[in-house]
């Protein structure tokens, strides 16, 4: 019993951790339609910013802070210098992001060497809450993050479904020549979702840097677990995105938990069975 | 008051040329573009929206040199687009349509599109995609119409819609013509052209064939076999 709780608890918050990480990529891979493949190199490149900065100032929030708007600038200059002139032809975008991938990946290497890393979390938020009923106690951190996931869901879900600059988000998804030709900068607009979306990756990275370790081949884990929400809860939807990483994040912990040995397959056997019943995804519109 | 001039205007699709040095200039009356099914006329449209790059030619509109521009300076400049087959946005209910357009200093607001369509006022909060095709047509001209255009550019619309919604849309159209709106209208439909415009263009085969006054036209039965081949 105390397992099965354990377990779930680790589960929802990986999921928070998850959610964050998708989020960024649903708005690029979603809404434009590209195939960032180096999602998984920023979550990283973020975490080692992070510990860096956290590391010499002694604070948190600086590293989290420095972390997610580093990568908000680096992810928008390859996205202006390097994707936008090949933004629909998406086998192009998908070997240039995954080159961009393989250079971050050497680069972070020939730098951070093959340790692992983890940033310390901060101290307002690093002690335990004990478990009603359990006599055990869980870190208030993982419960921080998931706090954190669960607003940033409906702070996003509020810009792209309420407020005037998510309508013309959504409006350029579906037609961009059409709003070009209202007068309206589709380009700027690509432009900060492409920021938006490296900003929430880069969060992210921090955040994920400090709840688990990060090092050499943490680019590639991270980018399949976000494609694999994302492919699940269907592309492009904020609530696809918190269900998909659910789904990830808990079945992903229960397989590791209980079946170590086939955790991998499990969570694949999983996206494989909702694809054949919704191609789609959960909550995907059909095209 | 700018002109919409067009000189000499060539343009197509790969090596295929469609439009074979186009001329043409609107002023303050409304001009229809008329022809048979694919001679060009959307081709045309596109051109003066920068959706198509022309490849010989230049457009002008006041002192604003079209050609070469992005579609955003294009709309910028005050052409507004109603496109064939309207184009509405399938995400967006119909009053998002018309509030991303919505800027403080316009002469036209969502209010005032509304009074012109009052349609549209009872299906504000539902999706571009679960409009009548006639509705879906008032939402892509009130649409254009936030952009503030001076030149109101609308490909073929009454296409598809019933008389009675053609004859609707015809009467709030010449409302705004005779409010000023300049237009340059593109139909197939001679009778709802002639509601509001007294000049009718021909285009044939990528080249302009003949300009005719919309009562000659309508009173001629060889003419309109000529020109639009119907009869
Ligand atoms: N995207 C395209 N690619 C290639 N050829 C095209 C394309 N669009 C149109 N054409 C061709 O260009 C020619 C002119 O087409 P256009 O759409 O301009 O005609 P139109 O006068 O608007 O016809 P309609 O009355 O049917 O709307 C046609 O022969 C058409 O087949
Ligand atoms: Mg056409």
């Amino acid at each position: 019993m105390t397992q099965f709780i354990f377990t779930f608890l680790n589960g929802l918050t990986l999921a928070g951790l998850y959610f964050l990480v998708a989020s960024g990529l649903t708005l690029i891979f979603g809404l434009m339609r590209v195939i960032n493949l180096a999602h998984g190199a920023f979550y990283l490149l973020a975490g080692y910013v992070s510990w860096t900065i956290a590391d010499k100032t002694d604070n948190w929030f600086y590293g989290a802070v420095a972390g997610a708007l580093t990568l908000g600038v680096f992810g928008t200059l390859v996205y202006v210098l390097l994707l936008r002139k090949f933004q629909y032809e998406e086998l192009r975008v998908a070997l240039i992001t995954l080159g961009v991938s393989l250079v971050l990946a050497q680069a972070m290497l020939a730098i951070f060497g093959g340790d692992y890393y983890q940033t310390n979390s901060p101290e307002s938020v690093s002690f335990s809450v004990p478990i009603p009923g359990l006599g055990l106690s869980y870190p208030f951190f993982r419960i921080f993050v998931l706090i954190l996931a669960i607003i940033v869901a409906v702070g996003l879900w509020v810009f792209i479904s309420k407020t005037r600059y998510g309508a013309i988000i959504r409006a350029g998804v579906d037609d961009t020549t059409m709003v070009s030709a209202l007068g309206i900068n589709v380009q700027a607009v690509f432009i900060w979702i492409f920021f938006l979306g490296s900003v929430l990756v880069g969060f992210a990275g921090s955040v994920g840097g400090t709840t688990n370790s990060f090092g050499m081949g943490t680019d590639g884990d991270y980018l399949l677990f976000s494609l694999q929400v994302v492919i699940i809860g269907g592309l492009g939807s904020i609530g696809g995105v918190a269900i998909g990483s659910f789904l990830v994040g808990v079945i992903g912990q229960f397989a590791t938990g209980y079946y170590p040995t086939f955790a991998g397959i499990i969570t694949f056997a999983m996206l494989i069975l909702i694809l054949a019943f919704r191609p789609q995804g959960i909550l995907g519109k059909k095209q | 008051m700018s002109d919409l001039i067009i000189s000499g205007v060539e343009a197509g699709y790969g090596h295929v040329r469609v439009l074979h040095g186009i001329n043409l200039k609107v002023s303050d009356k409304p001009v229809a573009l008329m022809g048979r099914n694919g001679m060009g006329k959307t081709t045309l449209a596109q051109a003066i929206m920068g959706i198509n790059a022309t490849t010989a030619g230049t457009i002008t509109y006041g002192d604003v040199t079209l050609t070469g521009l992005t579609p955003t300076k294009i709309a910028q400049a005050g052409i507004g687009y109603v496109p064939q087959g309207r184009r509405v946005f399938p995400s967006l209910t119909v009053d998002e349509h018309l509030r991303i357009l919505e800027k403080r200093t316009s002469k036209w607001t969502a209010k005032k599109v509304y009074e012109l369509f009052p349609r549209l006022a009872e299906r504000k909060k539902n999706g571009g995609a679960m409009l009548s095709g006639g509705e879906q047509q008032m939402l892509a001209i009130g649409r254009a119409l936030m952009t503030d255009p001076t030149l109101l550019l609308m490909d073929e619309p009454s296409e598809g819609l019933a008389p009675a919604i053609v004859e609707h849309l015809g009467n709030s159209l010449r409302d705004l013509v005779a409010q000023g709106q300049r237009v340059l209208l593109i139909e197939q439909n001679l009778k709802f052209a002639s509601t509001l415009c007294d000049e009718i263009v021909i285009l044939s085969n990528g080249e302009i064939q003949a300009t005719v006054s919309s009562k000659e036209l309508r009173a001629s039965a060889e003419l309109q076999n000529k020109y639009l081949g119907v009869a």
